[in-house]
């Protein structure tokens, strides 16, 4: 399947900003942008959908306090219950304070690194994984607007050449 | 320009009078000898068997058999007596640490040079011409302390102090003198800043240059030191002497937390207040969203220093530390737990969604509930150790917030009349009505 596509380059991300809002005027679809950092706003702009990462965040620390409170129980209460300060109270609910800092450590722990994977699985990213980025300088100093071609090369050339592109170029994908 | 608008001065009148009423009634029923003290208790059904858990400040040294009763009786005296001196007390502290922990936002955001938030100086400058009359009615307050006009601070009362070890060795910071002049410099110097800055900022509408705000810019930093040195003393001096054996060291910024958390809730509010009247025309969802996860993150900060003090006072389980948290989970049990979930399970269940953040009506109701919460928080704070288990949420203690919520508001209001609610020309001004989210 070999289908044409577009490539703007921008060196500027205001330029890219403004160029991603005509493009997106003029009713183009845009393939994909790549940046050498985040731009803010640059998800609006190009109409993607708001991120679900912040709900999966939210049940994985809600997955992570379930499991120190059952860890912490097994191990503080019923396997090994142990006297600490004087209060060998045999209860969890009594005992409940000093589990806090585990508990909210945890529920961090349990966001923070599975919310990372959860991301790179989305994202297809895995380590020693191939770039996807079509050229390197979007790793430096450019950024790279790729735009499919349906018959519209010349319409697509002029109008991405308006939008302060530096380069344009056109590659079989 | 903004105006006053006359249904609101109205309602600040008649919250006023309605508080005064309230804190009247709560001293004309106050006892004045042992007889009536005992006759209220006994009117209201509940005897006062354990009572003497709670005998802070008496000493540990009980007297024994007819002497013991006759000092419980006293002691019961002292605290209905106490009672709507503690309700005033707490209501005039609540409202003045709202000033001032606006304040502390005001000069972190100048010595920050943060750009979403010019737009809301004005704002926060209003709420912070409170600090002079709310500064002046806490003043009076500890200056009655001192002349023994209550038992607010038992530390104030040579009887006690001539009994006590530890309050004698105290005696060289905690003497009334000396308070008073430590009260009248930390007031001096976040009043002086305030009304030097509020200079600055108006002047800075009409200068020409960005001198003006480079010196707010400098002094704002250099009162920063300030605050957080004078605001601890002031946490140590007017709450936690209250319980003159018990000290905590993190009790500054506990009580910092609180008045932060309040102030920027009351950011939130009035400017969604003067939004709904049509005034803020710049201010738009991604400042009332900034001001929600600032509520949304002091709470958590609140509960994290709670929870901390709370915890190690726990487990290290020392005599003379523990029994602040026994009497508060003994007699104050509702109030202590309940304040948690309000400042703490509440704003972040509700806050957590960033959608909820934006709107407006949520963020008024997340904010009630955190000023009420903290309200509780200063109420859990001065009450054991004032009233002990006589406390009760009745007429003087409503009274007295509903007094100071009308004084509150006509000062505010007041001042936010006297300037334009836009800055004109602060360098940031085009950043902040740009600020977007």
């Amino acid at each position: 399947m070999a289908s044409k596509v577009i490539h703007a380059f921008y060196n500027d991300d205001d330029v890219l900003m403004h160029a991603v809002k005509k493009v997106k005027a003029a009713k183009h679809h845009i393939e994909e942008v790549y940046c050498p950092f985040p731009v803010h706003g640059l998800d609006k702009a190009m109409g993607l959908a708001p991120t679900r990462i912040a709900i999966t965040s939210f049940m994985y620390g809600c997955v992570g306090l379930a499991v120190s409170i059952v860890m912490m129980n097994y191990i503080m209460i019923q396997d090994w219950p142990q006297d600490i300060g004087g209060k060998p109270s045999f209860s969890y609910l009594e005992n409940m304070p000093a589990f806090v800092p585990i508990m909210f450590e945890l529920t961090v722990f349990f966001a923070a690194h599975l919310m990372v994977i959860t991301f790179y699985l989305r994202s297809r990213l895995w380590p020693f994984k191939e770039a996807e980025n079509p050229d390197v300088r979007t790793t430096d100093d450019h950024f790279l607007m790729e735009i499919e071609i349906h018959n519209n090369e010349q319409e697509l050339r002029d109008l991405l050449m308006d939008t302060g592109a530096v380069e344009i170029n056109i590659t079989e994908k | 320009m903004y105006t006053f608008s006359n249904r609101l001065k109205i309602a600040s009148f008649i919250l006023m009078a309605v508080g005064v009423l309230g804190i009247g009634i709560g001293f004309m029923a106050a006892p004045s000898t042992v007889e009536e003290a005992k006759a209220i208790v006994a009117g209201h059904g509940d005897g006062h068997g354990d009572a003497h858990a709670v005998a802070e400040g008496h000493g540990a040294e009980m007297e024994h058999g007819d002497a013991h009763d006759a000092s419980h009786d006293e002691h019961l005296l002292h605290q209905l007596q106490n009672k709507p001196w503690a309700a005033l007390y707490v209501a005039a502290f609540f409202f003045f640490m709202i000033a001032l922990g606006v304040l502390a936002f005001y000069a972190i955001q100048r010595a920050a040079q943060a750009g979403w938030s010019p737009l809301l100086f004005r704002v926060m400058e209003g709420i912070t011409a409170y600090l002079v009359p709310g500064g002046i009615v806490v003043f009076v307050i500890l200056a009655l302390s001192v002349a023994h006009m209550n038992h607010l601070f038992v530390w104030m009362d040579p009887e006690v102090v001539a009994h006590d070890k530890l309050l004698q060795g105290k005696a060289g910071f905690l003497n009334g003198t000396f308070f008073l002049i430590r009260a009248a410099i930390f007031l001096g110097g976040w009043i002086l800043y305030r009304e030097y800055s509020r200079k600055l900022s108006l002047a800075q509408d009409e200068s020409n240059d960005d001198s003006n705000f480079k010196l707010n810019f400098r002094i704002s930093a250099g009162f920063l030191v300030f605050y957080l040195i004078s605001e601890s003393m002031m946490s140590w001096d007017w709450i936690m002497s209250v319980d003159p054996h018990w000290f905590s060291t993190l009790f500054g910024w506990y009580i910092f937390a609180s008045m932060f958390v309040s102030g920027i809730t009351v950011i939130a509010m009035v400017t969604i207040y003067l939004k709904s009247r049509g005034y803020l025309p710049d201010v738009n969802d991604s400042h009332i969203h900034d001001l929600a996860k600032f509520m949304f993150g002091i709470s958590i900060f609140w509960t994290y220093l709670w929870f901390s003090q709370f915890m190690l006072i726990w487990y290290s389980n020392i005599p003379e530390e523990v029994t602040y948290f026994v009497t508060r989970i003994a007699d104050f049990n509702l109030p202590f737990f309940g304040m948690v979930a309000m400042n703490f399970l509440f704003p972040v269940l509700l806050l957590m969604n960033s959608d909820f953040k934006r709107t407006n009506w949520f963020v008024v109701m997340t904010g009630i509930v955190i000023l009420a919460g903290h309200y509780m928080d200063i109420f859990n704070a001065i009450m054991p150790a004032t009233v002990g288990d006589q406390w009760y949420i009745g007429i003087p203690e409503i009274g007295s917030i509903l007094f100071f919520a009308g004084f509150f508001i006509f000062f505010v209001f007041r001042a936010l009349t006297k300037a334009p609610l836009q800055p004109k020309r602060n360098p940031f001004i085009e950043e902040s009505k740009h600020f977007h989210y």
